[in-house]
């Protein structure tokens, strides 16, 4: 059971550094953005799995031969309160510190959901009073407002849409059809769950580097993944030169220069935010374009293959080093 | 009938258009206008509108912080807490704005760009 909580430690750390640095510099998820999600995910889960795994294993040493004889006796302690002579000060600490992580995890994920949901809420209820329907589709509304905008408001059946006049009046009837595509991208694939996970991931453990780079891939994966849906429809120009005139704020009408005032005050309103908040969000659009310019093949079946494998191997490997010995003891 | 949420769109449109604060019968009158001015069919808002249901409108839109009574008259008048260009400015400060949890509660098409990144962008727009 010793070296149980050694291996389960060492993998919590590789998990927790070099793993997640070094996917995060690799080129091959802008190929494959699905398989990339899905080691994403899984990094995730088995890091925590593991960090709070090699804490209780380690604590629970004295008191049995596998966790689940040693949860059982611990549970006995609690419940009889006994004394503990059996664990030292170190089990202790540990067991404590496996106690608190996992409460610390579940109450952030589920205080991340309220805070989540009530501003969109907030959202919503604006939008029903500003927004009005739009011809475009269903679950869509336009906003008056001056800047191409557009975005998803998730909420099960209550999820919405938004684009702003300004975006109308940019984008030809194809390119507002792939940014239509590629918001309900979002909406269709329940993407949002991801974001809620992974932000709620980070709100946890601020200064661990896997949180942030994880949350930053994320972001950009489900961009890939939802330009990709677009593109069933759209041709690869549309979307680009739909994603370089929403990026680069209202375009310069060909015959006048009267609208470029406009066009400095809207820029001046978004850009100092932008650059102090979403360092993650500039590079993702940089690599968006970049990926569908340079059109690189999907990756081969077998690489694919190689990395779910890795996956299921991330998450089998703690569960099975924690429940097995447990089941044949 | 209509919906709740109509009335409370139907309302505010009215305390926005309105310079001053109204009261909840005034509102009622107000509503039932702007229906027979669309020939009663195609809006059916204010039809046998009780002053009841107005008030019912008004307190939801209070709890939301979107209307505020004004205080020792009788009866009560009703204002808007800011203009419509307001409370649009307010959405889309939460949209372009880098408010800590933005990027889960709603998903936006583009990212903030950096000025150089929106020239390399523009430059492109040129080829295409």
């Amino acid at each position: 059971m010793f070296w149980t909580s050694y291996f389960l430690a060492v993998l919590a750390i590789a998990l927790a550094w070099p793993v997640p640095i070094l996917l995060s510099r690799a080129r091959w998820p802008a190929r494959s953005p699905f398989t990339a999600m899905l080691l994403w995910q899984a990094i995730a889960l088995a890091g925590g799995l593991s960090m709070i795994g090699a804490m209780l294993v380690y604590g629970l040493e004295p008191l049995g031969d596998n966790l689940l004889a040693g949860l059982g006796a611990l549970a006995a302690m609690v419940l009889h309160n006994a004394p503990t002579t059996q664990l030292g000060f170190w089990h202790i600490f540990a067991l404590s510190a496996a106690a608190l992580l996992t409460a610390h995890l579940v109450f952030t994920l589920l205080l991340t959901y309220y805070r989540i949901e009530r501003q969109r809420r907030r959202h919503r209820e604006l939008l029903a009073l500003l927004a009005s329907p739009s011809a475009d589709g269903p679950r869509t509304v336009v906003i008056s407002h001056d800047s191409p905008v557009a975005y998803c408001l998730p909420g099960g059946a209550r999820s919405v849409t938004v684009l702003s006049d300004g975006l109308m009046s940019a984008l030809e009837p194809a390119e507002l059809r792939a940014v239509l595509n590629h918001e309900n991208a979002h909406l269709n694939q329940r993407h949002h769950l991801l974001l809620w996970a992974f932000a709620a991931w980070r709100q946890a453990l601020p200064w661990l580097p896997t949180t942030r780079l994880a949350q930053e891939a994320v972001n950009s994966l489900i961009e890939m993944l939802a330009d990709d849906v677009a593109l069933k429809t759209e041709s690869k120009a549309t979307l680009i030169k739909a994603i370089a005139i929403v990026a680069s704020g209202p375009a310069p009408a060909p015959n006048a220069g009267s609208g470029f005032t406009g066009q400095i005050v809207s820029d001046g309103e978004s850009q100092p935010e932008g650059t102090t908040g979403g360092a993650g969000s500039a590079r993702t659009t940089a690599t968006r374009v970049s990926r569908l310019l340079s059109a690189e093949p999907p990756l081969s079946a077998a690489f694919r293959g190689l990395v779910l494998a890795a996956c299921v191997l991330l998450l089998a490997v703690p569960t099975a080093l924690l429940i097995v010995p447990g089941l044949l003891g | 009938m209509a919906s709740l949420g109509e009335l409370e769109r139907a309302v505010m449109d009215l305390l926005w258009a309105g310079q001053e604060a109204a009261t909840a019968n005034r509102l009622r009158d107000l509503l039932a206008q702007s229906t027979q001015a669309q020939g009663g069919s195609a809006g059916h808002v204010g039809k046998d509108l009780a002053v009841t249901t107005v008030l019912t409108v008004l307190s939801r839109l209070e709890k939301k912080g979107l209307v505020e009574r004004e205080r020792g008259t009788r009866p009560h008048r009703y204002q808007a807490v800011s203009s419509r260009e307001d409370h649009t400015a307010e959405l889309m400060h939460e949209v372009l704005g880098s408010a800590p949890d933005r990027e889960a509660v709603l998903a936006r098409f583009i990212g903030s760009v950096t000025e150089s990144e929106a020239e390399t962008l523009r430059k492109l727009l040129g080829h295409i």
